[in-house]
């Protein structure tokens, strides 16, 4: 089932725009406030939205769902791989703060001045849970779209929904 | 009763309104777009209260993702 051509103009005018901004709040988890869950629910509900207005055909023309499955175990594993690295020294041991590479630069004493390349494993942490929340909370509005389709269990509630 | 006070004020009246309409209003679809403009005003709340992480939460999650699955539901239940 479609919705009307003003829902579905509003819609593409702005998915990418929900994206864009789902995925400011991911990259700047560490420095503004939200974070991997509050992005990745942002980014969500781009699906959402699309699922709304668009068809079942459609949407998997978009995404297979195979690949939102691989994106929430993807997160997932990055996650705790990135949390295993820290090993040497504790679970979850932050190893590239302060190092002066990539997300690696010390931050400053004082307000915060809003270089991206801080944090350490904070980023793509964040990154990781982004993607995960994503994955999750698309798949989980995908199938609650497509048991909206459903027929019923019995032949008797059938035969009340056809009055 | 600064600038502050006054937004606290409006901004919990309309949550108090949009909760009464979720309840109260007879057409289903309506009373969704009532609990979803009252999760809205509850998020506008929370920035107010100095917690910007949670009304991002609570604005993807609660205006967002709950009012896309009512409207899946309502689809389901529709007698046509």
């Amino acid at each position: 089932m479609r919705m009307s051509k003003i829902v579905r103009t509003i819609t593409a005018l702005i998915f990418w725009a929900v994206v864009v901004f789902g995925l400011y709040v991911v990259i700047h988890g560490h420095l503004t406030p939200g974070g991997g869950f509050q992005g990745g629910a942002v980014i969500a509900s781009s699906t959402a939205l699309f699922l709304v207005a668009f068809s079942k055909e459609e949407f998997l023309k978009k995404y297979k769902d195979a690949f939102l499955s691989l994106a929430e175990s993807g997160g997932l594993t990055l996650f705790i791989s990135t949390a295993f690295l820290g090993i040497g020294t504790t679970f979850f041991y932050n190893f590239i703060a302060n190092s002066g590479g990539i997300f690696g630069n010390p931050v400053p004493f004082g307000v915060n001045n809003g270089d991206l390349n801080t944090g350490g494993t904070l980023p793509p942490m964040n990154m990781a849970v982004g993607l995960e929340v994503f994955g999750g909370i698309s798949l989980i509005l995908f199938f609650m779209f497509l048991g909206a389709y459903l027929k019923p269990f019995n032949k008797e509630e059938s035969e009340v929904h056809k009055e | 009763m600064g600038m502050e006070y006054w937004a606290h004020f409006f901004t919990l009246i309309v949550l108090v309104i949009g909760a009464y309409l979720a309840v109260f209003l007879r057409n289903l679809l309506a009373s969704v777009i009532a609990l979803s403009a009252m999760s809205l005003a509850l998020s506008l709340e929370f920035y107010l209260l100095h917690a910007p992480d949670v009304a991002i939460a609570e604005a993807g999650i609660g205006a967002g993702l709950t009012t896309a699955i009512f409207i899946f539901a309502l689809r389901g239940v529709r007698r046509d």
